[in-house]
């Protein structure tokens, strides 16, 4: 179940590729049946504060680390793209895919409630990509990740881009191992986006506004949507371009091949 | 619970959560949740107490925290803006009464 919204609690299955898995609740390894004996303890004893001081988060972050880990032994680049539905990541990230051919290879894995459309979209383009299909879940999270990843063959990719459910809320709060978190900003969704989702912005570290050739159509104001992400994510390093005319994917292609050698020590 | 177990603890009385102002968490969400959650286990009846962590930022410039309300803030003493949160995303338990 997720901190933010309380997703998830119907019950549904997440579906990884072509399993099904159940919604993590049972107990790992170190939890089973200890029957130590507890001659010291008299078990009707009084109260007793137990100092956990344990995030609640503590599960997913470990899985989040064990994941980045595991990406950097394989020396991937990987990205968190995270947006509202309909900013157009799809289309970001199958021309992403097409325009670095074959000097970077890029696997994805995507998450959606349900259909494989979007898979569908990406594999039609001969992209490897393995669909979640959360059910009820409003975001993906670190545990899906290690899960769908191991159905592709790492071995053959550079980057591995991790299209994340279309919302801008609860995604914020789940680390799934990535290098770097991406979030879409299409210019029809209005400048103060990112003032009315600040956790998600801010912890972008790259913030890219899409649909760029419809800016006119859409009255889009650059000036303002450029400085409500420079507050909320002033940190973040701004691209704007339209994946569609590919007006403006140089900058980012070019930024994301450094990226790349980055995480490789070159 | 699984704690509470291991200690050879029978029932949670109560459990004490650090909250912080943004962590988007809900203290009355979380209450509401916390009896449903608790109906017919361990922890039936248990109080839920919570503590509200208040966010903070780190000036550079100061070389100081102050409090916040937001992501994005002034500093009250230079002005500049800095959104490097220090404190306020937390989501802990901090302790568990048990009997």
């Amino acid at each position: 179940m997720c901190q933010e919204c309380g997703c998830g609690s119907g019950g549904g299955d997440v579906k990884i590729g072509a399993h099904t898995h159940e919604q993590e609740h049972h107990h790992h390894g170190h939890e089973h049946g200890h029957e130590h004996s507890h001659e010291h303890h008299d078990h009707t004893h009084g109260k007793q504060t137990l100092n956990l001081n344990r995030s609640l988060m503590e599960k997913n972050a470990l899985l989040a680390e064990r994941n980045r880990g595991f990406f950097h032994a394989k020396k991937l680049l990987v990205l968190n793209v995270v947006s509202s539905p309909g900013s157009g990541k799809t289309t970001f990230i199958r021309e992403t895919a097409a325009k670095l051919g074959a000097s970077l290879r890029v696997g994805v894995i995507v998450g959606d409630l349900a259909t494989d459309n979007d898979a569908a979209r990406l594999r039609t383009a001969g992209i490897p990509v393995v669909q979640i299909t959360t059910g009820t879940v409003c975001h993906l999270d670190a545990d899906m990740i290690s899960k769908a990843a191991a159905q592709l063959d790492l071995d053959k990719l550079d980057v591995l881009v991790i299209e994340n459910v279309g919302n801008l809320v609860c995604p914020a709060d789940y680390d799934l191992g990535e290098d770097l978190r991406v979030v879409l900003l299409s210019v029809t969704e209005g400048e103060d986006k990112p003032l009315k989702y600040p956790p998600m912005f801010h912890s972008a570290n790259v913030a890219i506004v899409t649909k760029n050739d419809m800016a006119t159509a859409a009255g889009f104001n650059r000036d303002l949507a450029l400085a409500n992400l420079n507050r909320v994510s002033h940190h973040a390093h701004i691209f704007e371009l339209s994946a569609k005319t590919g007006d403006g994917m140089k900058a980012w292609l070019d930024y994301l091949t450094k990226q790349h050698a980055a995480v490789n020590g070159k | 619970m699984d704690a509470a177990k291991s200690a050879g603890a029978t029932r949670v009385l109560k459990l004490r959560l650090r909250i912080g102002t943004l962590s988007g968490v809900v203290p009355e969400s979380m209450r509401f949740a916390f009896d449903v959650v608790c109906h017919d286990t361990m922890a039936q009846s248990a109080t839920l107490e919570i503590e509200t962590v208040p966010a903070a930022c780190w000036c550079a410039t100061c070389q100081a925290e102050f409090e916040c309300e937001n992501f994005f803030n002034e500093c009250p003493r230079c002005h500049d803006v800095s959104g490097e949160l220090r404190r306020g995303r937390e989501l802990e338990i901090a302790d568990v009464e048990t009997s």
